[in-house]
């Protein structure tokens, strides 16, 4: 099962090289309130992707001229730490970081009610402690419980995961070695209570019939990743009233 | 930092009811019906000191891309390819909401989305741009100059990148014998080395609607849009949601077969003006 450069990503058993299946996600934890000054906050991790996210507001914008007259501004950003990688990256915003943080506030735009908060703005700051593949899907997981977490109404959660397309064969929420010698990575994010795929992108070369099929296997799995995050919200607040 | 847009113009939102209407009798405002692009020109070798360039008109819009080929180091991971580059401009004279200034996230996005579909599938043939392993390759630049912006700034981006690569030529070179190379421009050693050709289909969804090349008003009316890279066999070779909205499952499908179908319009566009080039 070795690729043309010897590479082997499946192993004899048909499972990958950390021993899950093809459609097996990585060990996912996640936890809400994690921060003191934020009106929400979360930390979610993917296996070795860590990624922590912080909402603050409705507020004030700081610069009044952005502020829109009938619906909040919503403001996001996705920024990695310059430990988080191999090699260190620079904290300068990359041109990476500019179109993830478009890409990440265009998924949020649908389910946040921004209508309830006229002249206002909303925040939420992405920040990858360390990145493992997979690191716009779970900031996008974390900004959607950060946002519940800080009371901000939203008409559905929202949860990421990225499928890969490796030897042929699709793969979910691929990790970086694999992403490395993958053909494609197809990064999803949707809204299952509402039935809207929100963040979709792919990179690399896949037939119409593979995407469709990847589709619904990222699907499938942002339903389980949603109703983990239910869960996760609703405990925060079952141990509260103890 | 990315955030909601605010300079939103009102009046395209005030004609959404006429557009949806005429969607609702399978037309448009300027006659098109839903799954078909605008007129595409395309014009090669605009400019001379270019070693490729293509000014694309899709209806009103229009972009320039040139290509400028030069000597560079490889990057450490790749030896032994040379490297593709892929940049955006919007300048201020395309349009009343274009500021001077470095590239917004709009124009990141369109270079990056551009690159990626290059990219990915292999379109220029990078292995063929060493001149000596690990030291010394070419340098492909590919740079966009949207100059009048009438809506879907990224099919006619990628029309006028695939054009300018199309007929860029690679420089001669003579190498001394301090190992430095200088480049002859006004030598050639034959086209660009491409493999494979690549257009991309931006639909935008409206209501119940998908509609292929919106115009900039429709863009503003626009919930979403839909970005999607096509290779010459009919494969996907990227694809990018933006905007505001989501889709459904259903939507997507609708999205991947519309796509591939307007694709094969660009690509008739790309190969009649190849071929008056000779």
């Amino acid at each position: 099962m070795a690729r043309k450069d010897g590479v082997t990503l499946f192993r004899e058993d048909g499972t990958r090289l950390d021993g899950r299946r093809p459609d097996e996600m990585r060990p996912i934890r996640m936890e809400v309130g994690v921060l003191e000054n934020a009106d929400g906050s979360a930390m979610v991790e993917f296996g070795r992707t860590k990624v922590l996210a912080a909402v603050y507001g409705p507020r004030e914008p700081v610069q009044k001229y952005i502020a829109i007259p009938d619906k909040a501004v919503l403001r996001v950003r996705y920024h990695m730490a310059p430990f988080s990688t191999s090699e260190r990256k620079s904290p300068a915003p990359s041109r990476r970081e500019v179109e993830l943080s478009k890409v990440i506030r265009e998924a949020l735009e649908p389910v946040v009610l921004t209508d309830q908060f006229p002249r206002t703005a909303i925040d939420v700051f992405i920040e990858v402690l360390q990145a493992d593949g997979g690191t716009r899907t779970t900031g996008l997981t974390a900004a959607s419980l950060a946002l519940a977490d800080a009371g901000i109404p939203m008409r559905a959660l929202v949860g990421g995961v990225a499928v890969g397309k490796i030897q042929d064969k699709l793969v979910l929420d691929i990790d970086e070695f694999e992403d490395n010698y993958a053909e494609a990575d197809m990064p999803v994010g949707a809204a299952p209570d509402i039935g809207l795929v929100t963040l979709f992108q792919i990179n690399g070369v896949m037939t119409r019939e593979e995407v469709m099929k990847g589709l619904d296997m990222a699907l499938e799995a942002i339903n389980k990743i949603v109703e983990m995050e239910k869960e996760v919200l609703k405990s925060k607040y079952v141990k509260a009233e103890v | 930092m990315s955030m909601t847009p605010f300079r939103v113009p009102v009046v395209p939102t005030l004609k959404k009811e006429t557009f949806m209407s005429l969607y609702r009798k399978g037309t448009r405002l300027d006659e098109r019906d839903l799954f078909t692009p605008r007129k595409v020109e395309i014009e090669t070798g605009v400019i001379d000191k270019a070693e490729g360039s293509a000014l694309v008109k899709l209806g009103n819009t229009k972009v320039l891309a040139g290509v400028k080929i030069e000597v560079g180091t490889p990057f450490r991971d790749t030896p032994n390819q040379g490297v593709l580059t892929v940049h955006a401009e919007f300048v201020p004279l395309a349009s009343p909401v274009f500021e001077p200034g470095p590239p917004d996230e709009n124009a990141i996005e369109l270079a990056r989305v551009v690159d990626r579909s290059l990219r990915e599938v292999g379109v220029v043939d990078l292995e063929s741009l060493v001149i000596r392993e690990g030291e010394k390759v070419w340098i492909v630049w590919v740079d966009l100059y949207v100059i009048d912006h009438d809506g879907n700034l990224f099919d006619a981006s990628m029309l006028a990148a695939m054009a300018a690569l199309k007929t860029a030529r690679l420089p001669d070179y003579e190498e001394y014998e301090t190992g430095e190379i200088e480049v002859l421009r006004d030598k050639s050693q034959g086209p660009l080395k491409l493999n494979h050709t690549v257009v991309t289909v931006t639909t935008a969804k409206v209501g119940e609607y998908i509609i292929v090349d919106p115009t900039l008003d429709e863009e503003t009316i626009s919930d979403s849009r839909m970005v999607v890279a096509v290779d010459e066999q009919g494969r996907i070779v990227g694809l990018q949601k933006v905007g505001e909205a989501g889709y459904t499952r259903e939507e997507v499908e609708k999205v991947l077969n519309i796509s591939l179908g307007a694709a094969k319009v660009y690509f008739k566009s790309l190969e009649e003006a190849l071929a008056r080039k000779g």
